[in-house]
């Protein structure tokens, strides 16, 4: 009953289209099909926040979406934001705080900053701890993340 | 995991959807939060997903005779969103932060998680506390459920396998209304150990039993100790892995006394 489904979607401004299996997660399409390899697979049921991408503007899981759903959608990843430049304040910020160890949520834990980034409030470290509470971190203990997204946040003019 | 195989339909109209919907082994599929989760986990298998998402007026939050109807798929971040929720229905505006994460509160939809019935869920017991009417569509035509009756059991609802959840009708909260929404997890986002959905005197915990629990018999006018008193005789919670049955209702209790000065105070 299973039927292969074309889709055209926008992944970092440009258009694709493919033929996909309805069973097949948007984050492996990415990773396996365009070969964006930054949205990580971590515990690929919505727990850990490694998958997180932009769907239409708005950060999703990436293991809780088929790519069958993004169909007519405008995907972003980590990548397209680090190219386009959108992330280069939250990664410099990680960077000289040492806001990572081993990296795997990395990309996970900037497209979530980056949604509060956008919010243009000033924040207390309670409340970037809420926001980020979705996405999981093993290494570091959260608090030089809570300092990084911190000083970007609320540096912000 | 990966989900196992299936289908994938998405109708543009209700109609047409309810026909797919008669088809051996088909599960709707809204914000697909609680649904994708479980395909990979291979809890469920279901042979066709059908995506309800391109259904055109199944969305949206309106007002009409003191009643808000909020579209099946809201997601959880236009209720958080929402000022006319924030206005009048302050109930919903408070439990939507605590439903899992941004990232999934803007998939998740007001449908799929009264659908759904998980017993730690936040918008059943809203519903019950608020005297929500749900509306259910069927091939029959639409019928209306209180929420009350609604929920049966452990992730078990009213709906028909064939009917469609379109939307749900919540009387507008009045100006002396008084609402509280508590809960508590060990993380923020996670699964609540025990909740409180409180209306005035509509007082709905969840995360205590198999489906929303209203606590009938606790006057407001009275003290917060007699209320404890009550609560001990009416909530009977169930034990989870990590919490007994007498710690959740100690700390229904807890709950009760947080709400309590809110609840009591009038205007």
């Amino acid at each position: 009953m299973e039927h292969a489904l074309d889709i055209t979607l926008t992944v970092n401004g440009t258009q694709v289209s493919r033929r996909v299996q309805p069973r097949q997660h948007l984050v492996d399409f990415l990773r396996d099909e365009l070969g964006l390899t930054g949205s990580h697979t971590g515990c690929e049921h919505g727990v850990c926040g490694a998958c997180t991408v932009r769907v239409d503007g708005e950060i999703v899981r990436g293991c809780l979406m088929l790519a069958v759903q993004a169909n007519g959608c405008r995907v972003e990843t980590v990548e397209g934001l680090s190219d386009s430049g959108e992330l280069a304040s939250l990664q410099r910020s990680f960077h000289e705080r040492n806001a990572l160890q081993c990296g795997f949520c990395t990309p996970g834990m900037l497209m979530a900053a980056q949604d509060l980034v956008r919010q243009k409030k000033k924040l207390t470290r309670d409340e970037i701890r809420t926001h980020i509470s979705g996405n999981y971190c093993r290494c570091t203990g959260y608090q030089a993340i809570v300092d990084a997204i911190e000083e970007v946040v609320n540096g912000q003019s | 995991m990966k989900a196992p195989a299936f289908a994938y339909a998405k109708p543009a109209s209700l109609a047409e959807a309810l026909e797919l919907l008669g088809r051996a082994g088909a599960t709707i599929l809204a914000g697909g939060q609680s649904l994708i989760p479980s395909l990979n986990l291979r809890l469920s298998s279901p042979e066709l997903l059908v995506d309800i998402t391109g259904i055109y007026g199944l969305g949206g939050i309106s007002i009409q005779n003191q009643i808000m109807r909020i579209g099946a798929l809201t997601t959880h971040a236009q209720i958080e969103k929402s000022q006319d929720v924030r206005t009048h229905l302050p109930l919903l505006s408070q439990a939507a932060p605590h439903i899992a994460h941004p990232a999934i509160r803007n998939r998740g939809t007001l449908g799929g998680s009264l659908a759904l019935a998980d017993p730690a869920a936040e918008y059943p017991a809203c519903a019950v506390a608020l005297n929500a009417v749900l509306v259910v569509e069927g091939k029959k035509g639409q019928r209306r459920v209180e929420a009350e009756k609604f929920f049966k059991g452990l992730f078990e609802t009213d709906l028909k396998p064939d009917e469609i959840l379109v939307a749900a009708d919540f009387p507008i909260a009045e100006q002396d209304d008084r609402s509280v929404f508590l809960e508590l997890t060990r993380r923020h986002g996670d699964y609540a150990i025990i909740g409180l959905a409180a209306h005035n005197s509509r007082l709905v915990f969840f995360g205590a039993g198999p489906k929303p629990i209203l606590v009938n018999g606790i006057s407001l006018k009275g003290s917060i100790q007699q209320a404890k008193e009550t609560l001990k005789k009416e909530l009977n919670p169930l034990a989870d892995l990590y919490h007994s049955s007498a710690t959740k209702l100690h700390l229904a209790g807890v709950l009760l006394e947080r709400a309590w000065n809110t609840l009591s105070t009038s205007r």
